[in-house]
């Protein structure tokens, strides 16, 4: 019996290690391809459909979170600063929040389910009816034919979709702060760049989304040329794809956000919001 | 020298061995059909021509050259010379007709704009669709979608074509067009033809050698006259459409 079990265990660990060395060659190739084809203009026009697919069609369901995000942090911020009588630095906490942490991830994590999950499906069932190997057979890659614009798209239009829903979600926030909650609006503007909102931290989030845009686009387009056959295979494919791509969010984001406190702190040394 | 060569191949999928051992030689020119039960290894082995698999023994030939080993950018030169009609088309479906039939044209020529849609309204013409270069994949019934995928695959006047199973799914009027599109193009183009099927009426219509591949060997090699005139019970079986008493075995009742 625990024989079984150590046996178990060392077969799903190889199986992990298979892939994820599968993931790292495939990602090896994409990067390959990358360099190789960045100045042949023949392959620019494959841009211009995934620029639409993931930039414009994600434009409302990132704008609507961004907004809401910013409402809601207004909302559950305010209490907690009134009772201490501070509520007219809540611009502050919010803004921050929303332009390093939360507007960032979650952008990204509204991309891996729409544009990721779209990216796993379409390759999956590409894989599924054989279109794949259709490329293959007239002598195209199918990495450099559908997964470096997807790549390229993703990489690029993310940091512009989370500048966006900062946007909105500053913007969410003020009303519901200024508006409804009654903060004086030149107190929450001038908190949230005082001690608050500054280059870095804008820069932050920015650079993050190229980090996220890029994890979900490999994982996403790994998954999908890997699919299973048929439809359940396809909706395995999409199913993962999604949660590796959020898992790798989260923990790129820990890493990330580790990093950059260490480099914020060497410049500038601690700051406090109530500075 | 032959044009497609099989020496020694094997192929696996984990533990069933789907080619065992298999020597084939195909010579240019000649249209051969392989036959066998679904599931016998047969697109298996139509994939290792192109090598879009790769044997686990032995070795694949082209034009004397060995390409099971090369590299997906190498094997690019190999396969323009290879048209491959999939089963169920494997058009893409995010393009148009029209888009699908110049693609490889796209891809490897420098031909202009309106050089690619001369040679796309010839290819059209050629399979008896000259209407629909406009129209999407799913607008298209099964047999226009595998005309459609055979003018992609002839649209840079390959030197083989490989079918795999090109008639399955139509009905039998279809699957006639179908027959005689297959024998058009060889005496049009002179090409080498390799067709996978397992409807006997199209293998001996389009054949001029058929073999027979069954549990991973090659069991049978000859012309359409021998497959009918053989006394070998797999192949008779195979060729009347009748099941064995293996087959039979396993749907009778096991009570009562």
């Amino acid at each position: 019996m625990p024989l079984r079990v150590v046996e178990r265990v060392g077969g799903r660990t190889t199986e992990l290690l298979d892939n994820f060395g599968d993931f790292c060659i495939f990602v090896g190739h994409t990067f390959a391809w990358l360099l190789g084809g960045l100045f042949n203009v023949k392959h620019w026009r494959l841009l211009l459909p995934q620029f639409y697919e993931v930039g414009v069609r994600s434009v409302p369901v990132v704008g609507v979170v961004g907004a809401f995000i910013g409402m809601v942090m207004a909302v559950e911020t305010y209490a907690t600063f009134a009772a201490i009588g501070q509520e007219s630095r809540v611009g502050s906490v919010i803004n921050v929040s929303v332009v390093k942490q939360i507007g960032p991830v979650l952008a990204a994590v509204m991309l891996a389910g729409r544009v990721g999950g779209a990216l796993a499906a379409e390759l999956g069932t590409m894989r599924v009816t054989e279109q794949i190997d259709a490329l293959r057979v007239m002598g195209s890659d199918p990495i450099r034919y559908l997964v470096v614009p997807r790549f390229i798209a993703c990489v690029l239009l993310t940091p512009i979709l989370t500048a966006y829903s900062d946007v909105l979600g500053i913007l969410g926030g003020w009303v519901i702060a200024v508006f409804s909650l009654h903060v004086p609006n030149q107190a929450y503007w001038y908190y949230s760049t005082h001690g608050g909102v500054g280059t870095w931290q804008i820069m932050e989030g920015i650079c993050k989304a190229f980090l996220f845009g890029g994890a979900i686009a490999l994982i996403s387009c790994y998954k999908g040329f890997n699919s299973g056959s048929g439809a359940s295979g396809v909706g395995r494919a999409c199913t993962e794809g999604f949660v590796a791509s959020f898992i790798a969010i989260i923990i790129l984001n820990f890493i990330f956000a580790e990093a950059s406190q260490q480099m914020y702190q060497a410049i500038y040394g601690l700051k406090s919001i109530f500075g | 020298m032959s044009l497609i060569e099989f020496r020694n191949v094997s192929k696996r999928f984990g533990r069933q061995v789907v080619l065992d051992h298999i020597d084939l030689q195909i010579e240019e020119g000649e249209s051969l059909v392989i036959i066998g039960a679904s599931g016998s290894g047969k697109s298996v082995m139509l994939k290792h021509m192109v090598a879009l698999l790769q044997p686990d023994e032995g070795e694949v030939y082209f034009d004397g050259r060995r390409i099971d080993p090369l590299p997906e950018r190498k094997l690019t030169r190999v396969r323009e010379q290879f048209g491959f009609l999939f089963q169920m088309g494997a058009l893409f479906d995010s393009m148009t007709v029209e888009d699908n039939v110049a693609f490889p044209l796209v891809e490897h020529t420098r031909r202009t704009r309106e050089q690619i849609s001369r040679i796309v309204d010839e290819k059209l013409r050629l399979v008896g669709l000259p209407q629909v270069r406009r129209k999407m994949p799913a607008e298209l019934s099964g047999g226009q979608r595998k005309r459609v995928a055979l003018a992609r695959a002839i649209a840079l006047e390959p030197r083989v074509i490989l079918y795999d199973e090109p008639t399955t799914g139509l009905d039998p009027i279809r699957a006639d067009i179908i027959n005689e599109l297959i024998l058009k193009l060889q005496r049009e183009l002179k090409v080498t033809s390799v067709v996978v099927t397992h409807d006997m009426q199209s293998a001996f219509k389009v054949g001029d050698r058929i073999v027979m591949l069954h549990e991973g060997h090659l069991i049978f090699d000859g012309t359409p006259l021998q497959v009918r005139a053989t006394d070998n019970p797999i192949v008779r079986r195979f060729v009347v459409g009748e099941a064995g008493e293996q087959d039979l075995e396993a749907l009778r009742p096991t009570v009562g």
